[in-house]
């Protein structure tokens, strides 16, 4: 009788990194849901494109690494990855633009620094940043959400071939100015001398659009509160950012409502909800103890805050999470947790040189 | 002028009161010995074997701490070189050619029947791990033994085993589980993985 | 019910425990062997006190306690010890260890056997020790004796006792039953350690998945004096972790590296409680203890009191095992118990569980995919580590870093390990790194001890160096400071007879002389005064009298030096030597005196003769002094040289006495009757020398007395010759000039040892040299045997090295030949020994060879009759007698070729 030997524990949850990255994927049907609903197919033709490029390219790479393809496309990390991408570009983002940032993605951000669990950069925020960096244009011509189309009250968006026509062919019709236009945020800023009262009531995307935003952000926050119920992420970052954002908004919309936007604003528009639920709890690159993971998401939710305020791109949240990113081995080492039977907690990396 | 003066009085008077407190320090503070020999001497086995061409490894710490070579020492293995590197921050660099990375724990052992009694290995044995006496039959201690293997040699029966060190119950330890899926290669069929992976 | 606290983290493994409930505690058989293992916990292993053979009884010591931390261990049921040897026992390894194994009879007979009438009126010290005795140690988790954690209330202040009835893994229920069957042994247990520890407050802690086992709690604790609070907390792995236990129950965390009585707890378990009552009251050991059988692989799960050293095997068997679904065997929770490799294991102490698992019920771990960092198991870790760092660590063997986020905090408990996505087995990880830490620092130890000892080693040789030094300095001062007094002394040598203080020999020779000089002159100025009737002869003669006195004084002076300077003086043997030349040359001049005196007829005849005698008898004394230090023979020892020499010098004056004689009674000398009484006189010393040589050369050759001092002058000699010879060889080599009147010398030499030899020869060496040639000593020729064949291996690396182009291959080359004769020799000496020895044999119509070959087949076939005989008696038992016969046939006859060989291999 030959019985295994193996260390204990015996029993192992029913559960796998790639159970958890599923749940992730679920959790953002609401959001991807919603996007489709108020901005039409491009978010969802970008995010089929990006997973199959995504899933390609990782099978490609592994295959050159030598290792087995089915294990490592099994954990979904990689489509997790390419979806938050997908959500993050805009709805008409033409097909090499997600090209280019999957294979950022996936090639630099990700496989260059050892595959899953070595990157010290969530890969989908770097090449984002790095597409907004390389291709303003493009990224910056956002989608009207379909309420200030035409009549109101008919779902009104660009139908599903022209959306696939106007992506995989770079054919643009005259049209297509039609449907594009400014994000929230990006009319908030370009308002030229308005106060903030001024620009809600002059710019459409704000004083009827808005609410596209809000049901899109309602759509990510309802998928991060399954994720935090189902225990896949923390309730610690989100948390911690949102405070953060939504306290240092408060303070300047307090001092000078004219010029500053309320929290609220800052809270429901842009990247905010799917950062906050989806990109900055990407455990890899987040601090690891619930404390680190709590001033990892002030940090972000600050930083946004300025780069929103007083920087020159559309949107912060990549940004700020890469800064974060960075900061994240830092803060763990100030931020371990107090041991059972230690008076205190550790400080600082010791035993290293 | 007078502004010169105070200035170079000013300036006399601080590089005294700083020689001064120099001088204090030193004396203070002065440590005793060379601690990077002590440190690099805490670092080596300690086998005593002289391999490294140095009576002793005390006398390597120092011609290490004087710039001498860190990979000299084959009873230490690779971890030994890589743990010097570490110390004084310089790159770790392979084993001298023919010693192996990971060497074997040894302890010497003495055929005892065959022993005349000569007393050569006792003097050879750098810590006093054998002992014997005159035409009697000597034996190791093996505790205290550090596997040097400089009692073979000297013997002139070549009654003298070195032995691998015997590890039982109380030294059994786990190994560092199998790696992973990130080792896994194309050819791992997931048959085997199952009934591979510890 | 009191309020409880929390502890961080947590799992919630299904539970799995109603499948083992179902039955109420069944008696396990006894099973055919019980395997005892003599160690069960860490600490020392217990020293056995039974043999093989023996028949032991239910309860019965068979190993003692050795050590603070250990306890007795008891044969289980009666039977018979078969063996004491290693066996595979519950360990992860696999590996084993010394046990005692038990064959039982069946009849399971009790030793006597009583419990104490009332525990209160001992002594505590002698209370513990009856715990101790009975071998009671941890039945939860580590086994630690007993005894020891009942000792804490003497240096520590236990304030509450806890009693650990949680049972958090999952599948294990034995606790469970055991206080739902017997709750009120479990109290009575606690009140024991009640009395032994003083407690402010007792404790029991449990889960709440437990209600029927809470409820006898409940029951059993009304019933009893002690206020016992009784805390159930929500389920949750692993609150039964000791430290985990503690902050649930009272809130206080046990400081890193403290133990639970460093802050006034001592936790214990429900079922060491009861063994606690069961030995206190019945006097019953603890052989037996309650094993939860589970898992899917069984079909019959349920709980059984076991002995301990019940193989797993037969607990199996009694639950009805599907071993074709047996998979996994699993000593203890799922959890943290352990995998053993087969089911021929003991039940120990601290089995609490023996989960069998099939291969669906616990799949084996996937291959772990990297960690994601996704901090599930920092959420779930009771010990609030950071299982992710701590894994990258261990991982890249970072230990120092390891170490630092506190990786010896960890528990084990493998919350951690059961929720990571990933599946890394971070407790394997966990354990790689403690042990390998463990083994540096071990290793860090021993290196820093021998770094001592060589350190100490290097002092103690530099030491010796130094007084070495020291005392050549000193001898060579003393030499220095001797020759200044020496210089001092010859100045004033008049007063040195009086005012030597020191033992200088030489002085005092010098001195004693000096005065023997005086004397004489006095002597003879008193005899010519005499002659001459001059007058002053009175004072003459007092001023002799004076010399005389100091003239001994001195001899006696210089008698004791030499005494005293015991060795210098009496191994002087060129002293002696002059002394024994300068007798003769005297012997010489009376000789002649006494010759001229006869010739001329005149002078005193007589006289001269007398001092013939003298001086002869003094020569021959002197001889033999100096022959005695010559050979080392203690100058007592009967010296048949110079026996011999006085023997000769007598037979030469008698017969030159005889001649002086003759010629006086030629001459018609008057005193010729005188010298012939002086003849006979010869004549008898002469037979008396003659018959002392006689006597002295038998003795000499019987006990070898001088032959050995003539073996060590002849052995000298040819040293020198030899040292001689290679020195002349060098020379020639050298073509130094000096060679040829080296060669006289080496030739002079040869000589000399060449009448060293005769002497020896002649002095019944022949008979020594057969002597020592039967008296070949075996193990000598062996060791030259062995040390030539070494040095010839020596030599051939060096030439091998040499032919590598390192070092003179010329020169190894010629040592090596040089030592391949030299061991060819010494093996042709060793073969010879063996060749006669076969010969011996070979006379005696034996062949040696053959003789050991059938020595060793009849061992063999005494071991093979053996083996047969005691697998017939497993077999066939009836059938035996004739085989015990063969074996006693086989015996004798090995037995008997066994002596012959001996006689010839001693
Ligand atoms: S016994 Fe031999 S091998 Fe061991 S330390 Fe001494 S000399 Fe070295
Ligand atoms: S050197 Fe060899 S023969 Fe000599 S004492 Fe040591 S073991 Fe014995
Ligand atoms: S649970 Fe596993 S994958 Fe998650 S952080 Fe811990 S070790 Fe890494
Ligand atoms: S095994 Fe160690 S690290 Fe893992 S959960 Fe338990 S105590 Fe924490």
């Amino acid at each position: 009788m030959a019985l295994i030997r193996t260390s204990s524990p015996h029993l192992h949850k029913a559960s796998s990194t790639g159970d958890v990255m599923r749940l992730v994927i679920l959790a953002c049907m609401p959001g991807l849901a919603a996007m489709t609903l108020f901005f039409g197919w491009g978010t969802l033709i970008n995010v089929c494109w990006a997973i199959l490029l995504a899933v390609g390219l990782e099978a490609a790479i592994v295959l050159i690494r030598k290792r087995p393809v089915s294990f490592y496309l099994k954990d979904y990390s990689v489509v997790v990855t390419a979806l938050l991408l997908g959500l993050s570009l805009p709805p008409y983002a033409p097909w090499w633009i997600t090209l280019v940032g999957i294979l950022v993605a996936v090639v630099i951000a990700k496989h260059l620094y050892g595959g899953l669990g070595q990157n010290p950069f969530n890969p989908a925020m770097v090449a984002y940043a790095l597409l907004l960096v390389s291709f303003p244009v493009e990224m910056t011509r956002w989608t009207q959400p379909f309420v200030l189309l035409g009549d109101a009250d008919s779902w009104n968006i660009l139908p599903f071939t022209d959306t696939l026509r106007v992506i995989f062919t770079g054919f643009e019709p005259v049209w297509l100015d039609n449907y594009t236009g400014a994000t929230p945020l990006d009319a908030m800023r370009h308002r030229g001398g308005m106060t903030t009262e001024e620009a809600w009531l002059s710019k459409p995307v704000l004083a009827d659009g808005i609410g596209a935003w809000h049901a899109v952000s309602a759509a990510y926050f309802m998928g991060g509160i399954f994720l935090i119920y189902r225990k896949v992420i923390t309730y610690h970052v989100p948390m911690a950012m949102l405070g953060a954002l939504a306290v240092i908004a408060s303070v300047f919309y307090a001092f000078d409502p004219y010029d500053f936007a309320d929290p609220y604003f800052h809270i429901t528009v842009g990247g905010t909800m799917l950062g906050a639920f989806f990109i900055a709890t990407d455990p890899v690159t987040c601090a690891t103890s619930n404390r680190g993971k709590i001033w990892f998401g002030i940090g972000i939710g600050l930083l946004i805050y300025v780069i929103r305020g007083w920087g020159g791109y559309p949107d912060a949240v990549a940004f700020a999470v890469l800064l974060m990113n960075l900061a994240a081995p830092f803060i763990d080492q100030y931020t371990q947790p107090r041991t059972y039977g230690h008076a205190k907690a550790n400080r600082g990396m010791k035993g290293g040189q | 002028m007078n502004i010169i003066l105070i200035a170079i009085l000013a300036l006399a008077g601080l590089a005294v009161a700083f020689g001064l407190l120099l001088g204090f320090a030193a004396v203070k503070f002065r440590v005793e010995g060379n601690p990077l020999v002590d440190q690099i001497d805490g670092l080596l086995p300690q086998t005593q074997c002289g391999q490294c061409g140095y009576p002793g490894c005390r006398p390597y710490a120092e011609a290490i701490a004087g710039g001498d070579a860190i990979n000299k020492c084959p009873p230490g293995g690779q971890s030994t070189v890589e743990a010097l590197a570490d110390l004084l921050d310089v790159e770790a660099v392979p084993l001298e050619a023919g010693a192996e990375a990971e060497p074997v724990k040894m302890v010497a052992y003495i055929r005892e029947d065959e022993c005349i009694g000569c007393t050569k290995c006792i003097q050879a044995c750098p810590v006093d791990a054998i002992l014997g006496a005159a035409k009697q039959m000597h034996t190791v201690i093996e505790s205290e033994c550090t596997g040097c293997d400089l009692c073979v040699e000297p013997c002139p029966v070549d009654c003298i085993d070195m032995l691998p060190v015997q590890s039982g119950l109380s030294d059994w330890k786990w190994e560092l589980p199998a790696p992973g899926v990130q080792q896994l290669i194309v050819t791992d069929r997931r048959g085997q993985l199952q009934g591979g992976a510890v | 019910m009191r309020t409880h606290f929390a502890f961080h983290g947590g799992v919630h493994p299904p539970e799995n425990k109603k499948q083992s409930t179902g039955l109420a505690i069944q008696i396990a058989p006894v099973p055919e062997t019980l395997v005892i293992p003599l160690s069960q916990h860490i600490g020392a292993p217990a020293e056995p006190v039974v043999r093989v053979g023996d028949r032991v009884l239910k309860g019965q010591i068979i190993a003692e306690a050795v050590g603070r931390i250990s306890v007795n261990v008891h044969a289980s049921s009666s039977g018979v010890v078969e063996a004491i040897e290693p066996r595979p026992i519950p360990h992860t390894s696999g590996m084993e260890a010394p046990c005692v194994v038990i064959r039982t009879d069946g009849l399971d007979e009790w030793i006597d056997h009583k419990g104490l009438d009332d525990y209160r009126r001992l002594k505590k010290a002698d209370l513990i020790d009856y715990i101790r005795e009975h071998g009671i140690a941890g039945m939860g988790g580590a086994g630690f004796p007993t005894d020891v954690k009942l000792h804490l209330g003497d240096d520590h202040i236990v304030n509450t006792l806890i009693l650990n009835a949680m049972e958090c893994e999952p599948y294990i229920t034995a606790d469970d039953m055991l206080i739902r069957e017997r709750a009120e042994e479990i109290v009575s247990g606690i009140e024991i350690m009640a009395h032994l520890l003083k407690p402010h407050h007792i404790i029991i802690g449990t889960e709440d998945n437990k209600p029927q086992a809470l409820r006898a709690l409940e029951k059993a604790v009304r019933a009893s004096q002690l206020d016992i609070d009784i805390i159930s907390v929500p389920t949750v792995y692993p609150s039964g972790g000791e430290k985990q236990l503690i902050k649930l129950m009272t809130g206080i965390e046990v400081p890193s590296g403290r133990i639970p009585a460093d802050i006034g707890i001592v936790c214990q378990n429900v079922g060491t409680a009861k063994a606690i009552h069961d030995a206190v009251h019945h006097g019953i050991p603890l052989i037996s203890r309650v094993v939860t059988l589970t898992g899917l692989a069984l079909q019959h799960p349920h709980n059984m009191e076991a002995r301990i050293g019940t193989p797993f095997e037969t607990l199996l068997g009694a639950a009805e095992v599907i071993e074709s679904a047996l998979y996994r065997l699993v000593m203890g929770g799922p959890m943290m118990g352990f995998t053993v490799p087969h089911d021929q294991i003991p039940v120990i102490k601290t089995t609490n569980c023996i989960l069998a698992a099939t291969i669906e019920e616990m799949p084996p771990a996937p291959p772990a995919n990297p960690c994601i960092r996704c901090g599930m198991c920092e959420q779930v870790c009771p010990a609030e580590l950071l299982p992710q760092q701590l894994h990258w660590f261990a991982k890249g063997k970072e230990f120092e870093k390891a170490k630092n986020h506190n990786l010896f905090d960890c528990i084990e408990c493998g919350a951690c390990s059961y929720v990571c996505p990933s599946n890394i087995p971070l407790v394997q990880y966990y354990r790689f790194a403690k042990a390998e830490i463990r083994a540096e620092e071990a290793e860090q130890r021993k290196a820093d001890h021998a770094r001592k000892r060589f350190e100490a080693r290097q002092e103690r040789l530099e030491r010796e160096q130094a007084e070495k030094e020291l005392r050549r300095k000193q001898r060579a001062e003393e030499a220095a400071k001797m020759q200044a007094v020496k210089q001092d002394k010859l100045q004033r040598h008049a007063e040195v007879s009086e005012t030597a203080a020191e033992p200088d020999a030489k002085a005092l020779k010098t001195a004693a002389a000096v005065a023997r000089t005086k004397l004489k002159k006095a002597q003879q100025a008193l005899k010519s005064a005499q002659d001459k009737g001059l007058e002053g002869i009175e004072a003459l003669q007092a001023t002799v009298t004076e010399l005389e006195q100091k003239a001994a004084a001195a001899q006696a002076a210089l008698e004791q030096a030499e005494k005293g300077a015991q060795p210098a003086a009496q191994l002087d043997s060129k002293q002696l030597k002059t002394a024994a030349a300068v007798a003769r040359t005297k012997l010489k001049q009376a000789e002649k005196a006494l010759q001229q005196a006869q010739d001329s007829g005149e002078g005193d005849l007589t006289e001269l003769q007398a001092k013939v005698t003298e001086l002869t008898a003094k020569a021959a004394q002197a001889q033999t002094a100096f022959e005695a230090a010559e050979s080392g023979v203690a100058p007592a020892a009967v010296d048949i040289a110079g026996l011999k020499e006085a023997m000769d010098s007598a037979a030469v004056k008698v017969e030159k006495a005889r001649q002086a004689l003759a010629d006086s009674e030629a001459n018609g000398s008057p005193a010729v009757e005188k010298m012939r009484a002086g003849v006979e006189k010869l004549e008898q010393k002469y037979q008396s020398a003659k018959s002392d040589f006689e006597v002295a050369n038998q003795q000499g050759q019987s006990n070898g007395v001088d032959l050995e001092a003539l073996k060590a002058d002849m052995e000298q000699a040819s040293d020198k010759v030899k040292k001689a010879e290679a020195a002349l060889q060098t020379a020639r080599e050298n073509g130094s000039p000096a060679a040829d009147k080296m060669a006289a010398g080496v030739d002079k030499l040869k000589g000399k040892y060449e009448e060293a030899r005769q002497a020896w020869l002649a002095a019944g060496g022949v008979e020594a040299v057969a002597e020592a040639k039967v008296e070949v000593d075996p193990k000598a020729l062996k060791q030259q045997v062995s040390i030539m064949r070494t040095k010839l291996k020596k030599a051939q690396t060096a030439v091998e090295a040499a032919e590598a182009g390192e070092g003179d291959l010329d020169l190894a080359a010629s040592e090596f030949e040089r030592l391949t004769a030299l061991y060819e020799d010494a093996k042709q000496a060793w073969d010879a020994y063996e060749a006669e020895q076969n010969d011996k044999a070979a006379a005696q119509g034996i062949d040696l060879k053959q003789l050991k070959i059938d020595a060793a087949l009849a061992r063999a076939a005494v071991t093979k009759a053996e083996r047969a005989l005691d697998k017939a008696r497993e077999t066939q038992p009836d059938d035996l007698d004739g085989m015990e016969e063969a074996l006693l046939a086989a015996r004798q006859k090995a037995e008997q070729l066994n002596q012959t060989l001996s006689r010839f291999t001693d």
